[in-house]
């Protein structure tokens, strides 16, 4: 059995209370059995720079994506890399990351896609950790190795691709880069290349939310009524209906997966892990330019 | 592959640093590179209006370029290809994959002239052995970097 659910207040408003744990409630578990703390960053050598005490690393380049094929590590090799983690199929597993805990969203995420089952995310992440000045460590654990079960990817519930988001346009889209992505805008200077994408703009109909919008300055999540005022008055998205998030490689829109499904208890949404690297060079997919959503074409599939 | 013919000997030097070694211990050289970036001078310290950004990393990086000696009390001669190249970079401590990479070209930029650092090729973030280990996004942060210096010298040069 996991460990028990964080009964903070604040999570107690949201959705799935259980997705989350406070910085207190892991500083009083950690080292418990059956806790895996798993730290997941942006930089891959910051985990070397100090860490919780116990926490193991997990590398969103190196461990969860495919080295060939664009695409997530298969189950096979999830189990070789939670196994050597330590991480049971039976653990609690606490994700916490750099930038809001922008890449531990994402290894989430593709957790969540093996249907890990008792995943959560440490509010405020690692710079709440260390801002409230608890132990780190530069020590790296040497766990004792599992036999994490093969498990098939199951890409159908949570993850969308560009031909689901075309047959999509006209329903609820929501694109979490900055502004100027958002907008089309050229953010590049002559000599250098445009970042990985030959088109600029967005999905149309596409809703800009910024994805740190969804966090604190300290990094840990916003109120639910303050999201909801975001996401759900502010942009009138409906929880009852499907939602796709994106970004530009589906690392940000993770994020936002995890607010929308899990803080704001949408009942269907799902990341388009494609996004603008795939959408902005995708021969003849309609794009919107400017800071509306724009139009959305009249038939639904443009194939 | 490896050879690092075409560049100058100190950067010759660390990519064969780094190609000596296994990918886990590539990563702990860099991460050693990443704790030996020099604080800027603090003549910057007051004023990062003179620094530029370099967008293509992830993380807050700022570089500037001096070109020409400095101190000279008639500002040295105007700059040219042979002149001194001094480079000046930042990154914060959150990001020690950036830092790395910046304090890498702090060193094997060291010492160059401006024809020299406009010679260094721009594949050489791709050198280090570190395609596996670090992402691309991560990699095409130091050849921000290694471009925006290029730039800086070609304009501090050109406007001699």
């Amino acid at each position: 059995m996991g460990l028990p659910v964080d009964s903070s207040a604040k999570f107690a408003e949201y959705a799935h209370p259980e997705r989350l744990v406070s910085t207190t409630w892991l500083a009083e578990h950690l080292g418990d059995p059956g806790l895996v703390v798993v730290e997941s960053n942006e930089d891959v050598l910051l985990y070397s720079t100090g860490h919780i005490p116990g926490a193991v690393h997990l590398d969103w380049h190196t461990d969860l994506n495919d080295p060939v094929s664009r695409d997530y590590v298969d189950g096979a090799t999830l189990a070789t890399v939670l196994g050597s983690r330590g991480v049971a199929r039976e653990s609690t597993v606490v994700l916490y990351g750099d930038k809001n805990n922008w890449w531990a969203a994402y290894a989430l995420w593709v957790l969540t896609l093996f249907g890990h089952e008792d995943v959560r995310l440490l509010d405020g992440g690692r710079a709440a950790w260390i801002a409230e000045g608890r132990e780190i460590t530069t020590e790296v654990p040497t766990p004792v190795p599992t036999d994490y079960p093969v498990v098939e990817r199951d890409d159908a519930a949570i993850r969308a691709f560009k031909d689901e988001v075309l047959d999509f346009l006209g329903g609820q889209l929501v694109d979490v880069r900055s502004a100027p992505e958002y907008s089309g805008e050229r953010t590049t200077m002559p000599d250098y290349p445009e970042e990985g994408a030959l088109r600029g703009g967005h999905i149309p109909g596409a809703q800009s939310v910024p994805w740190a919008r969804a966090a604190n300055e300290d990094g840990t999540f916003r109120s639910r009524a303050e999201l909801e005022a975001i996401y759900q008055e502010e942009k009138g998205l409906y929880p009852s209906q499907p939602v796709i998030a994106y970004c530009r490689i589906g690392e940000r829109s993770s994020h936002t997966w995890f607010v929308l499904q899990h803080l704001l208890g949408f009942g269907d949404v799902k990341n388009y892990d494609g996004s603008w690297t795939e959408w902005g060079n995708a021969v003849r997919v309609p794009i919107a330019t400017g800071n509306e959503p724009g139009t959305v074409p009249g038939t639904a599939s443009q194939r | 592959m490896t050879s690092g013919a075409d560049l100058p000997s100190a950067f010759a030097a660390i990519v064969d640093d780094f190609q000596a070694l296994t990918e886990p211990d590539r990563l702990q050289l860099l991460l050693e590179f990443a704790e030996s970036l020099p604080e800027l001078p603090e003549r910057y310290a007051d004023h990062p209006d003179l620094l530029e950004p370099v967008p293509e990393c992830q993380s807050p990086v700022f570089l500037t370029v001096e070109v020409g000696e400095q101190g000279s009390a008639d500002g040295g001669a105007s700059p040219g290809p042979d002149s001194p190249v001094r480079v000046l970079l930042t990154a914060p401590r959150e990001s020690p994959t950036t830092r790395g990479f910046a304090a890498i070209l702090s060193d094997g930029l060291a010492g160059l002239t401006a024809a020299e650092v406009l010679a260094v090729p721009d594949d050489v973030s791709h050198r280090l052995g570190l395609d596996r280990a670090v992402s691309p996004l991560r990699l095409r942060g130091m050849a921000g970097m290694l471009g925006r210096i290029k730039r800086q010298v070609r304009e501090q040069t050109r406007a001699a």
